[in-house]
């Protein structure tokens, strides 16, 4: 078996686990694993970052300021959860995933997702991000679907985007917050939206502006709750 | 992309999707598709010459290509151009038509929103230069060959040594023959003026050369070389982020890389390097360039270390080599000395550096000559480092340090005085007046091949011919004796005495 990341043969510790089938066989070596750094630890209660990596003055308590400036806003995002940091490493295989649409590499996250969802997102439904069709056709693929069939449950595209608009990685901070995605419910899934816990699955969380207008259209017609779980934590 | 199949008198071809007018026709992916013939040609239709000159000699796909799609179809009806299935399926095993990997292993399929099949399957090993799946069909020219241009004119003025004139010469009789030669050059030899005449002929004989290097840091550092040596042929460079071919250019410098986007494009290859990482020039390359080249191409491989089946080829005669035995300058090759140095592992594991080798590091310094100290991993390099960094002269560089090139550039201004480095720096960077230590050459990263490129990077300028190249190590290895014997055996081929 070689690794997914970097096409080298993967050494395989035998341990007893193995001998008792125990242990999934991975996909990913030693030395890239150790690249990708995982959100553990203290943690924002909203968005899911890491403290341990952010400066002290933009906390409070256990909630970073960004998160108490969505909330001030009406914040349709419960939390949001996310497995990694978006680190050089992470930031490099997520392009080749997404941009040169290399698919297979999803399975390099779906023990830990499924883990996380163990942990943390019970109960839920499934919602991937959608892409614009123009965006779809480019990619072959939407990322966020593969991300969410990595789950193992089913997933609902209980979201639309119907504007094509310019990549959300080329704006600044700034516009992305001022220029909300545009989401549309598809009215084929409202009666399971309804009265649901829902968790929007997508493979990065930066500003949290696509999260949160994704949720706003969810709530307006009648999800419960609405979380999100990501790949990566800008 | 999908296709439907239109009737026209000619018989029946495609048409890619955006442009089909009948309605609810029967959309298909290319990889079902039985008729990948082109329309014979209609030398009355007025072909793009842009279009032309882009896609001659390329292997590309669809959206590579900066023209509308209306206008490739017109291309296409009229004969010029075709297209061809980027994944072909053989008795159930998979093949990229690019890059010529048929490793199973390296192919995954996806439900692809492009052509709406299930299991729609694509090529990993080429994934970096985009996807290449079932679906996507690759795109060549076809068409009527543009017109030569005669873009011969040589302004270099150097000169060469006896050698490298005897090289030239013979480079110069095989273009345009359909043959394989070797130059084996030793480190320094001035490989690169010996193609110079060569190169001439071939524009003057109206055929396109092309030169290909594994490393984008050769490929740029010539560019402007053959730019001054060829005024009036409009080199082009491709390397990773420049991959486009405005000009329809008769002298292409290309990462070997990028060779998989050309298909018949050139009647000369030059292979730079062909031993080295990331390519000894293995399956994938033999691939590339058998792709780029034209049939009866002329291909001439240049290399310090040619691999042992290279060897074996020149021993078989079936290879026909030129040797370069002696440097420009003249001077013979600096020969290695083993230096027992005790257990090399274990005194790092204990953050000590072996005393020899402290010694050493200390006389250089002194000698105000420059120095590389080469160690085989980059976890090792660091506790070196750990252990000097307090001396300013000295600094570490290894293959994901992001300040990497930064640190080369100082140290080839002479503000760095040692650079301690894995076998990354064992090519290509050149500094006058210097010595090569190596911290544990008996380990297995250090193979024959990389201790001779590491021995060659002492004495390579005619102000400073001679310089030391010394192997610490805890018992010699089969790979820095043969290292010793090669470069002696050049040195004998050239008819110089080794000093020792």
């Amino acid at each position: 078996m070689n690794c997914l990341s970097c096409h080298e043969p993967i050494q395989i510790k035998f341990g007893w686990n193995d001998l008792f089938y125990l242990n999934d066989p991975s996909s990913i070596c030693s030395a890239c694993s150790d690249q990708l750094e995982r959100i553990e630890g203290e943690i924002c209660r909203m968005c899911g970052r890491s403290f341990s990596i952010f400066p002290e003055q933009y906390r409070q308590d256990d909630c970073c300021f960004d998160c108490l400036e969505w909330e001030q806003h009406g914040s349709s995002i419960t939390k949001n959860r996310s497995l990694y940091q978006y680190n050089p490493f992470l930031k490099e295989v997520m392009a080749r995933f997404k941009y040169r649409g290399d698919a297979e590499l999803v399975k390099l996250f779906q023990k830990e997702l499924q883990a996380l969802v163990k942990r943390a997102f019970k109960g839920t439904i499934v919602v991937p991000i959608p892409l614009s069709k123009e965006r779809h056709y480019e990619r072959g693929f939407n990322q966020a679907e593969l991300v969410a069939g990595m789950i193992g449950c089913p997933y609902y595209h209980a979201l639309k985007r119907p504007v094509h608009e310019e990549k959300q990685s080329k704006k600044s901070k700034r516009e992305r917050l001022e220029h909300a995605t545009v989401f549309t419910m598809n009215e084929e899934f409202r009666s399971a939206i309804a009265n649901s816990d829902v968790t929007i699955v997508d493979d990065l969380y930066t500003t949290g502006a696509t999260v949160q207008a994704a949720g706003k259209i969810l709530l307006d017609h009648g999800a419960r709750t609405v979380s999100s779980l990501t790949i990566a934590r800008g | 992309m999908r296709f439907a199949s239109i009737q026209t008198e000619k018989g029946s071809f495609l048409c890619p999707e955006p442009l089909v007018e009948i309605s609810n026709p029967s959309l298909f992916s290319i990889k079902h598709s039985t008729m990948l013939t082109t329309p014979s040609i209609n030398p009355s239709f007025s072909l793009d010459s842009n279009l032309q000159t882009y896609l001659s000699g390329r292997h590309l796909l669809i959206d590579e290509l900066p023209f509308p799609i209306d206008q490739l179809h017109s291309h296409y009806l009229n004969g010029s151009i075709l297209y061809e299935k980027g994944i072909l399926l053989n008795k159930n095993r998979y093949c990229c038509q690019r890059c010529g990997n048929d490793d199973q292993t390296l192919f995954a399929s996806f439900s692809c929103f492009r052509c709406k099949e299930e299991q729609c399957t694509y090529c990993r090993k080429c994934i970096i230069m985009g996807r290449v799946s079932e679906c996507t069909p690759l795109i060549r020219w076809v068409g009527p060959a543009r017109d030569k241009e005669l873009s011969a004119g040589l302004a270099w003025d150097g000169t060469l040594s006896e050698l490298q004139k005897e090289a030239s010469q013979r480079i110069c009789e095989a273009v345009g023959e359909p043959k394989e030669m070797l130059v084996w050059a030793v480190c320094g030899a001035g490989k690169t003026e010996i193609l110079f005449e060569g190169i001439e002929r071939a524009l003057r004989l109206g055929l396109r050369v092309c030169l290909a290097s594994p490393r984008t840091d050769v490929i740029t550092e010539l560019y402007p070389r053959f730019e001054k040596a060829f005024p009036k042929a409009g080199v082009a460079a491709l390397y990773g982020g420049h991959s486009e071919l405005t000009s329809p250019s008769s002298l292409v410098l290309s990462t070997t890389h990028q060779l998989f986007r050309f298909k018949n494009a050139f009647d000369v290859i030059v292979v730079d390097e062909v031993d080295a990482f990331p390519f000894s020039y293995d399956r994938t390359l033999k691939f590339a360039v058998d792709k780029a080249a034209v049939d009866q191409s002329t291909r001439i491989y240049l290399s310090a270390t040619p691999s042992n089946k290279m060897k074996q080829r020149v021993r078989s005669q079936n290879l026909e080599v030129i040797h370069i035995s002696k440097r420009f300058h003249g001077y013979p090759l600096p020969v290695p000395h083993y230096k027992w140095c005790g257990n090399w592992s274990k005194l790092l594991k204990k953050q000590r550096i072996p005393s020899v080798i402290r010694q050493w590091i200390k006389e250089k310094l002194a000698s105000g000559r420059q120095a590389f100290l080469f160690v085989p991993t980059i976890e090792q390099l660091d506790t070196v480092y750990s252990i000097l960094k307090e001396n300013p002269e000295i600094d570490s560089v290894h293959s994901s340090d992001p300040d990497r090139i930064e640190k080369i550039k100082r140290f080839r201004k002479g503000e760095i005085k040692m650079l301690l480095t894995t076998t990354i720096l064992e090519r290509g960077v050149t500094v006058p007046k210097i010595d090569v230590g190596v911290l544990g050459s008996d380990h297995d990263v250090f193979s024959s091949n990389a201790l001779v490129q590491i021995a060659g990077r002492a004495g390579r300028s005619v102000e400073d011919p001679y310089g030391e190249v010394v192997y610490f190590h805890f018992g010699k290895t089969s790979a820095m004796v043969s290292a010793k014997r090669e470069i002696q055996n050049h040195n004998r081929r050239a008819g110089l005495v080794t000093r020792r």
